[in-house]
């Protein structure tokens, strides 16, 4: 191709692509140029104790303040609500969950990191309605855990959306210009014929393979001009540069150790995820200083490494200071009931303090989001919630569901209403999960 | 829950303790009670108003007086357990605990035979497994009864009991040997039978074949012994009912149809799609065993909602509470927290306290044992810290027949 007309498409690419950007990223904030002020309601911020008739304001997508009643100004050209009767608090941070209906990797490779879940999303899938109407408005969209690593992870604020770009969260130390992580498993759900391992220690080993090539891949593109781009080694990369946060399921307590020791070995940042067997190695976890993403189930079983899945992890993480949170690993748990999972983890002691952090705050900070969301402070996203009641309630319902000061669901809209109930042709959207592959993801 | 020996000797209490901490390694803890008082803030009879300061009295593993702590005191030797609120043990009308275990590996897993799609004459007490993890993990959080055995999955996957969920052995647990037969109508069957049969409609086929030739065998003198034909020939005579696990409306209808047709006893179980037949299911008078409220919406229950129970209750279709089949992770629900989400969107508290006690024990037939605080019956008896549908409220001791089976709160 003749050399200015390369250059000239690059301009009007990359035109484009700005253009683009300002489109959708400011679109949202443009769309609330009046300040909202909330006032009666009894706020949580997370970050702070609760305020009791609070007030909070919103404007342009961000929060301008949060206060008691009396200590915060309301600007004269807010439109004021009245949230009496309500809990307002942050939008829910999903650390682990599978709506979307995308997918991973193939079965032509245990190790998937140039394969993103990105491409594969349908934006218009219903269950990102669902996951609303359980107050959840940032998700860890993952790949499953079929692989020893299924893909690169995306984290999604759940905005109405017409393309995967209004959902997609900037983030410019990536090369794909987009925040997400990596998915890695261990345990029995890889183990399977060739090319996948037989066992844990060869699990272990290919993992391990897969970081010194990157370590040695990294040393290129430091020392070397011009060094080839290599898909595969790109994400692996930003992973040992602390770019990319490593989300490891795992649920044996020999294989939470492991991963420990390869996340020693080659310091990566890392999330244990379910981490089922929590309470029998938290004190090495907390020592590790590594942050876990827990699930809690009604009950125990279904698979060997799931038989000592117990309400308790939360309460016995949380006593070995270690940090915590929650996923729904929807279509494991529903996102409409994410506030249940956190309510049977107080239920065997764990704080309710750090059981509403473990499901905000908590994930914020396990997805380098916690600037953005997971509380109710001036200049944060203005992602929050209004519940009826006690968050732990079973009785409680969200009642409404904010994303960047625009509400994304209102349960006193009839047509919005059966997203949060069910009913005929309400779910239409296809979606993974791992009820029809015999729970082999 | 606090308890407090009223034992005036000493040694006695002692004795009971050590025997306490003995037995306390086994399955079933077995304390040396034959004489128990529960008293509870509130007291669920499910035999007309809750008690406000109740007391249960408990002689011999059945119930020997039920009343309010005014008019009944505590007779000496009688130890006192206490709770914010009693009630009857839970009963879950639709399991699979027992021959489906937490493992999920072949070695227990039970529930579906998979050499023929159409098998009623396979026993459930055959394969029950009294010491699984699942059942007692359930006995635990206050679930006292099971109606389990082979679950959805085939043409007829085989028969159904009730069971206690105590004792060593099935023996010990039965309460009812053969009571239902399973059906299923629906896709499932064509997937674990490799497409054999693969429309709903060739299952209809198949099943009215089986039910003609069982007429058949019915009309004729002294045939020869067929333990296929034999159970349903039970169906066909009312001693045993058909279960037919129906979602969608056309297997719904297509279940009336066969009833219609046979004149056996129907229970639709599952029903995601109940609410769009409110009226024929009135008009049929069949019970239904709702699929549990947090069923996933994928597949057959796609449609389901968490209103289904409330619609039922408004419509006054007999309905019950289950725990269902479940093929991955959690291995079992747990039946009185599917009601409870049920409760939070629209049915009432009465209902479907209702529903997992006297009207589950109804259905099931075993209401002069089970369902109620009333003298005379078994002393199954739930003692929890709160409303038992909250999330934080937990289940802390669990007598069956009179006896201690969880004294943790769980």
């Amino acid at each position: 191709m003749n050399k200015y007309l390369t250059i000239v498409a690059l301009l009007i690419g990359s035109w484009l692509v700005s253009g683009f950007f300002s489109l959708f990223f400011t679109a949202d904030a443009h769309a609330q140029e009046q300040p909202i002020a909330f006032t009666g309601a009894t706020i949580y911020p997370i970050s702070s104790p609760p305020i009791e008739n609070g007030v909070m304001v919103v404007q342009n997508g961000r929060i301008l303040a949060v206060g008691a009643a009396g200590s915060v100004t309301i600007p004269t050209a807010a439109q004021v609500k009245d949230a009496s009767g309500y809990i307002l608090m942050p939008g829910l941070v999903d650390t682990h969950s599978h709506i979307g209906g995308g997918d991973g990797g193939d079965r032509s490779s245990a190790l998937h990191p140039d394969v993103r879940i990105k491409d594969a999303v349908d934006v218009r899938s219903d269950t990102f309605r669902k996951a609303r109407t359980g107050g959840v408005t940032v998700a860890n969209v993952m790949p499953g855990s079929g692989h020893l690593l299924s893909g690169q992870t995306i984290y999604l604020k759940l905005r109405d959306a017409r393309t995967i770009y209004d959902m997609l969260i900037p983030d410019e130390n990536l090369r794909d210009g987009f925040m997400g992580g990596i998915k890695m498993a261990n345990g029995t759900n890889p183990l399977r014929q060739p090319p996948f391992p037989g066992t844990r220690a060869k699990s272990a080993t290919m993992q391990r393979e897969l970081f010194i090539q990157a370590q040695e891949y990294q040393q290129r593109l430091q020392n070397e001009e011009n060094v080839a781009r290599n898909l595969r080694l790109e994400p692996m990369v930003e992973a040992l540069e602390g770019n990319r946060i490593i989300h490891f399921h795992t649920h044996r307590h020999d294989d939470i150790l492991t991963v420990l020791r390869m996340q020693r070995e080659f310091g990566f940042r890392v999330v244990l995820h379910h981490v089922t067997d929590a309470w029998l190695v938290a004190d090495e976890i907390a020592a590790a200083g590594i942050p876990s993403s827990i699930i809690v189930l009604d009950t125990p079983g279904g698979k060997l490494e799931a038989i000592n899945l117990l309400y308790k992890s939360g309460r016995y993480l949380e006593e070995a200071g270690a940090d915590v949170a929650f996923h729904t690993d929807d279509s494991v748990t529903d996102s409409r009931l994410f506030f249940r999972m956190a309510a049977f983890a107080v239920r065997d002691g764990m704080s309710r303090e750090k059981a509403l952090e473990a499901l905000t705050l908590a994930g914020a900070r396990m997805l380098d989001l916690q600037d953005r969301v997971g509380s109710l402070e001036p200049g944060k996203d203005a992602d929050f919630i209004l519940l009826t009641g006690d968050p732990f309630s079973v009785y409680t319902h969200v009642q409404q569901t904010w994303i960047d000061g625009i509400k994304v669901f209102d349960r006193a809209n009839p047509d919005q209403l059966p997203f949060a109930t069910g009913g005929h042709e309400v779910y239409r959207g296809d979606y993974f999960d791992h009820y029809s592959t015999g729970g082999a993801q | 829950m606090r308890i407090t020996g009223k034992h005036t000797n000493l040694l006695l209490l002692l004795a009971s303790f050590l025997l306490f901490s003995a037995c306390s390694g086994t399955q079933s803890v077995a304390l040396a009670q034959n004489q128990v008082a529960v008293k509870g803030d509130i007291v669920y009879t499910m035999a007309g108003e809750p008690i406000t300061n109740g007391i249960v009295l408990v002689r011999d593993g059945r119930i020997e007086r039920v009343g309010s702590q005014s008019s009944i005191s505590v007779p000496d030797g009688y130890d006192v357990f206490e709770a914010p609120v009693v009630t009857p043990g839970i009963i879950d009308t639709r399991s699979v605990v027992g021959l489906a275990g937490i493992y999920n590996v072949p070695h227990d897993q039970d529930q579906l035979e998979t050499s023929s799609p159409f098998q009623p004459e396979l026993r459930a007490f055959d394969a029950y497994n009294a010491r699984e993890d699942l059942v007692v993990w359930l006995r635990n959080l206050g679930i006292t009864t099971v109606h389990t055995g082979h679950g959805p999955g085939a043409l007829a996957s085989g028969q159904t009991m009730i069971v206690k969920t105590f004792g060593n052995t099935v023996e010990e647990a039965l309460v009812d040997s053969t009571t239902m037969v399973s059906f299923t109508l629906g896709p499932s069957v064509g997937s674990n039978f490799g497409g054999n049969p693969g429309t709903r409609s060739r299952s209809v086929a198949l099943i009215r074949s089986e039910f003609l030739k069982a007429v058949d065998y019915m009309n004729r003198d002294n045939p020869p012994r067929d333990l296929r034909m034999e159970i349903l020939v039970s169906i066909l005579k009312g001693g045993v009912r058909a279960m037919v696990s129906a979602h969608r409306v056309s297997e719904i209808m297509a279940a009336l149809r066969l009833q219609r047709e046979f004149g056996f006893d129907l229970v639709i179980e599952g029903a995601s799609e109940a609410y769009l037949v409110a009226d024929e299911l009135k008009e049929a008078g069949v019970h239904i065993i709702l699929h549990p409220t947090m069923t996933r919406t994928r597949g057959e229950t796609t449609n389901a909602a968490f209103t289904t129970a409330a619609v039922l209750a408004k419509h006054g279709i007999p309905f019950t509470f289950q725990s269902g089949f479940e093929s991955y992770v959690p291995k079992t629900r747990v039946v009185h927290y599917e009601a409870a989400i049920a409760v939070a969107n629209g049915l009432s508290f009465d209902h479907a306290m209702r529903a997992l006690t006297i009207d589950a024990a109804r259905f099931l037939g075993i209401d002069s044992r089970v369902g109620s605080l009333e003298r005379g019956k078994d002393a199954d008896i739930v003692l929890w810290e709160g409303d038992p549908f909250e999330y934080l409220s937990r289940v802390c001791t669990v007598f069956i027949h009179g006896e201690v089976a969880s004294d943790q709160c769980r």
